[in-house]
């Protein structure tokens, strides 16, 4: 699961890591967000959504995404 | 009238809520793992780090036992304080509008900031004088309130936004200076500074903390009478 902080939302984290890469001679870097990566195996996939909804997530404050690694999407 | 302090692994100021619930009244410890509340006639939530903040501030906190009991109590209309964390468990629960996210400066700030009091009518501040100013601490790294657009506006005119940080004292980043704000009928509250750290002038400078406290015995004994 992708965790993201929602657009529009003040991402201090994001704007700390977008100064500090031009410091360091990486130019052209610009949108910057810093979110949070939640790896788990699980037996009935169904159960991802409401999971990121009820506690991995804040839906008021974060986007989420959900990746299967199984190869089945 | 009796206080019911809930307490989670990771708390730590439980037991300045408890002195300052002593002050106006009786005080007991609740175990977050239990449900019955003792035959509190008001909980506070208090501030700390429950289950080390991992995930989100108060996001798993908000599914204990003990405040399954605090949900049924608030939906009774029962009288619920969070400070600190335990405004950000009451977020998480959804007994309060919005969600606190990391300060705007990438700090844990420890400070003593002014609060202005913008409703001096509800159960929280009735013994704080319209207009007044609270000098109380605040010490936290995910204090930002934020709220969307829309809920503002709801906010605004239903009264919910009961503290502000005073000018140039907003230093977590909070949307329109938000310090405090309370649920639409008016029974939970919830702010980032700590009143519990407030409450005799020796220690600190300032008792104004006790104000919220004394508020909440006043509101009981209102309807009591």
């Amino acid at each position: 699961m992708l965790i993201r902080p929602k657009a529009g939302i003040l991402d201090p984290q994001g704007a700390a890591v977008e100064r500090a890469l031009p410091a360091l001679g990486f130019a052209g870097v610009g949108n910057v967000h810093v979110g949070r990566l939640v790896e788990l195996d699980v037996d009935d996939p169904s159960q991802l959504e409401p999971m990121c909804k009820k506690l991995l997530a804040n839906p008021l404050v974060e986007d989420y995404e959900v990746q299967r690694l199984d190869g089945s999407g | 009238m009796k206080f019911g302090v809930l307490q989670f692994p990771g708390s730590c100021d439980e037991v300045d809520a408890l002195g300052a619930a002593r002050r106006v009244g009786d005080a007991e410890l609740i175990w977050h793992g239990e449900r019955d509340l003792r035959g509190a006639d008001a909980i506070v939530v208090p501030g700390g780090f429950s289950y080390g903040d991992y995930l989100r501030a108060g996001a798993i906190a908000r599914f204990s036992p003990g405040m399954e009991s605090v949900i049924a109590f608030a939906a009774g209309g029962g009288l619920v304080l969070g400070i600190c964390n335990g405004f950000q468990v009451l977020c998480e629960a959804r007994l309060l509008p919005g969600a606190l996210l990391g300060n705007a400066n990438l700090r844990f700030t420890s400070r003593q900031v002014h609060l202005e009091v913008v409703e001096p009518e509800t159960s929280f501040t009735s013994a704080c004088a319209p207009g007044e100013l609270l000098s109380i601490p605040a010490k936290h790294s995910s204090g930002r309130y934020y709220a969307d657009a829309p809920t503002l506006v709801a906010m605004a005119e239903r009264g919910q936004v009961v503290l502000r940080y005073a000018a140039g004292e907003n230093f977590n980043g909070s949307v329109a200076d938000i310090a405090g704000v309370r649920n639409e009928a008016g029974n939970v509250f919830g702010l980032m500074p700590h009143p519990e750290h407030a409450v005799d002038e020796l220690i600190g400078g300032s008792a104004d903390g006790l104000g919220i406290f004394a508020s909440m015995r006043l509101a009981l004994e209102g309807a009591h009478a």
